[in-house]
């Protein structure tokens, strides 16, 4: 038996190597946290947290009307209730995206190194129109069809017709419950992250990290 | 509801109204979030300095 316990080389591991780059960029204490710099007391930083306020109940509703089908959400009273919900939610957080976009663009909250969080941002925008427009093909009722219908050709003029079939109800429906879902909340869990990583950008005028 | 919506034709710009109420009241949302001073910790509003 060998006594050379301390002096163990590590193996290379990307384990480790994640653990050790979310130690060093997201420190539990700054995970949650209960601080944040004087500027962020505006009604503007609220856009952000209505959004995914506004995409829980998108979610949760999504999941009820899944479990119960299209003959329920357009048949029952109830199925009705949860139907509007889901499509009124979706305004919410469409509305309040764009207002954060806004908010965003205009403070230029790209800087210091947070490009990545704005292209993810960029990214969920753009998934979630995929979202929507496969929400819309998946209603089962002649709004569905007739949008079907009329995007077809744009759809096959683009090229994309090739392996995205607005006609084919299966594909969108498994397309919209399933893929895009879990797309836009990875992603969204991802901005949330490099938000918490890089802190909330400081106005244009501002020192860096001022009066925190 | 049943009814097509009124559409604004301005040239070559064509929006329907339900679309540009909603613009228009996106743009108010926003400016107000701007003006509106946040509550902060002791009940009293205000945008001045901590």
């Amino acid at each position: 038996m060998s006594d050379d316990v301390g002096t163990e080389v590590q193996a290379p591991s990307w384990t480790r190597a994640v653990q050790q780059r979310l130690a060093r960029g997201l420190p539990i204490e700054r995970l949650l946290p209960d601080r944040q710099p004087v500027y962020v007391g505006s009604w503007v930083y609220v856009f952000g947290v209505i959004t995914i306020a506004a995409l829980v109940w998108v979610i949760a509703s999504g999941v009820i009307l899944a479990f119960f089908g299209p003959q329920w959400w357009h048949t029952t009273s109830t199925g009705r209730f949860f139907n509007s919900l889901h499509f009124w939610s979706v305004q919410l957080f469409f509305v309040f995206m764009v207002l954060h976009l806004w908010g965003q663009f205009f403070m230029a909250s790209w800087r210091d190194g947070r490009a990545p969080t704005w292209m993810i941002g960029a990214i969920i925008f753009l998934v979630s129109i995929v979202a929507a427009f496969t929400g819309y093909l998946a209603q089962q009722n002649l709004d569905s069809q007739w949008i079907a219908a009329n995007a077809k050709d744009a759809v096959n003029a683009s090229g994309a017709g090739g392996f995205f079939n607005v006609l084919n109800f299966g594909q969108m429906y498994g397309l919209h419950v399933m893929l895009v879902p879990v797309a836009v909340t990875v992603l969204v869990v991802v901005h949330i992250v490099q938000v918490r990583m890089r802190g909330v950008v400081a106005p244009i005028d501002a020192p860096a990290e001022e009066s925190e | 509801m049943d009814n097509p919506a009124g559409y604004l034709h301005l040239g070559f710009i064509v929006i329907s109204l339900p679309n540009l109420a909603l613009i228009a009241a996106m743009i108010a949302l926003f400016l107000i979030a701007i003006l509106v001073p946040f509550p902060r910790e002791g009940g009293r509003g205000g945008g001045g300095s901590q």
